[in-house]
């Protein structure tokens, strides 16, 4: 009813943290981060340990979702690149498939252009990996299996659970 | 549009709370962060102008659990509620699972509370949601005050449809765990039923 939901295998999802990371490498970057257009954090790779990328996850679609807007009101479809510079630290986010947005987050041991240029390659790959992951969620809903979801045997009393 | 992550056991919902200017949204989440055990919280985000109006959203990511062994986040956010943020309001909307809607329960605001669920109606349905199917709570906030209307007249007006809908005092946390709750179970019992309708 409400559209798509967004689901993540774990094969997908290794293939996924694979790009990340040789994206990360190639690039010379300090973090590589995808999120789904609604600000869902998908898959994270290199300095996160001390970064808020549930946050970053959240006003990057926030950043995302305003742009795009300004996209419409000059008859633009999107604005697929924002690169936004800092003293110290740049970040580069680009749409994929017109659902997930990828970040770069690097520093002057990096440079716009090969972030640019990495960036253009792996979002071919991601973008392949997507158009599969959703193929097989049509399957996979079409099929009617639902063994291992976790909702099919939700009860009240779980939901009261969450809450103590 | 919830997000479940088979690899990493997660299921992520997003709520959002709707309403009309200066009826509580913010309050409402402000409240969650300050009761909420740091381990299950992240940071609590708002975008608001100088005078601490909501200028795009407010974001709490929420840790509730395990249901079978899926980690269960909500993430909720607020939308601006002064009428000529129109435009932002309905970026927010994007792929939500459930609306809360704060009503302000005095006298003046009614006018504002009617004109904001139109708004919302028209919002949704822009992003492909119909609001009548979409899991939905109405809170009627502000009742410690001294000019609110009766909850009977309340309900007349913003709630026609009896849907599920809570007295509330948000400055004192009154009725904002109990709105919390009954929109999880919603969004939870919709995931629910949309995996087995298949």
């Amino acid at each position: 009813m409400l559209g798509s939901d967004l689901v993540m295998y774990d094969e997908e999802f290794k293939l996924i943290d694979a790009e990340l990371q040789r994206l990360l490498q190639q690039a010379n970057a300090k973090v590589v981060f995808l999120v789904d257009k609604n600000g869902q954090l998908i898959a994270a790779t290199g300095e996160t340990e001390n970064l808020d990328t549930t946050s970053l996850a959240s006003l990057t679609a926030g950043n995302i979702a305003a742009t795009g807007g300004m996209a419409k009101l000059l008859g633009e479809k999107e604005f697929s690149i924002l690169f936004h510079e800092g003293a110290r630290d740049n970040i580069h986010i680009s749409i994929i498939g017109q659902r997930v947005i990828l970040v770069v987050i690097f520093d002057q041991r990096s440079s716009l252009g090969l972030v640019r240029l990495r960036v253009k390659k792996s979002a071919e790959a991601l973008g392949s990996i997507f158009s599969q992951l959703l193929q097989k969620v049509e399957t996979e809903k079409g099929s009617g299996k639902s063994a291992d979801s976790p909702f099919a045997e939700i009860t009240d009393e779980d939901i009261d659970k969450l809450f103590g | 549009m919830s997000f479940i992550n088979y690899s990493s056991r997660e299921i992520n919902c997003k709520i959002v709370f709707y309403g009309p200017g200066l009826c509580g949204k913010t309050t409402n989440l402000q409240w969650i962060y300050k009761k909420t055990n740091p381990d299950s919280k992240g940071k609590m985000i708002s975008l608001a102008t100088e005078t601490e109006r909501t200028l795009f959203f407010d974001f709490l990511p929420l840790a509730l659990g395990e249901i079978r062994g899926f980690k269960t986040r909500f993430h909720l956010y607020t939308v601006p509620g002064q009428v000529f943020y129109d435009a932002s309001r309905k970026l927010i909307l994007k792929g939500v699972d459930g609306v809360v809607f704060v009503a302000d329960s005095q006298v003046e605001r009614m006018e504002a509370n009617i004109e904001s669920m139109e708004n919302l109606r028209i919002n949704l349905a822009e992003q492909g949601y119909n609001l009548d199917k979409v899991p939905f709570i109405i809170q009627y906030n502000k009742r410690d005050l001294p000019n609110v209307v009766p909850l009977e007249e309340m309900k007349k007006a913003l709630n026609p449809r009896g849907l599920p809908d809570y007295e509330a005092i948000a400055t004192d946390g009154t009725g904002v765990f109990d709105t919390l709750k009954a929109i999880a179970k919603l969004v939870i019992m919709e995931l629910k039923k949309g995996q087995e309708g298949g």
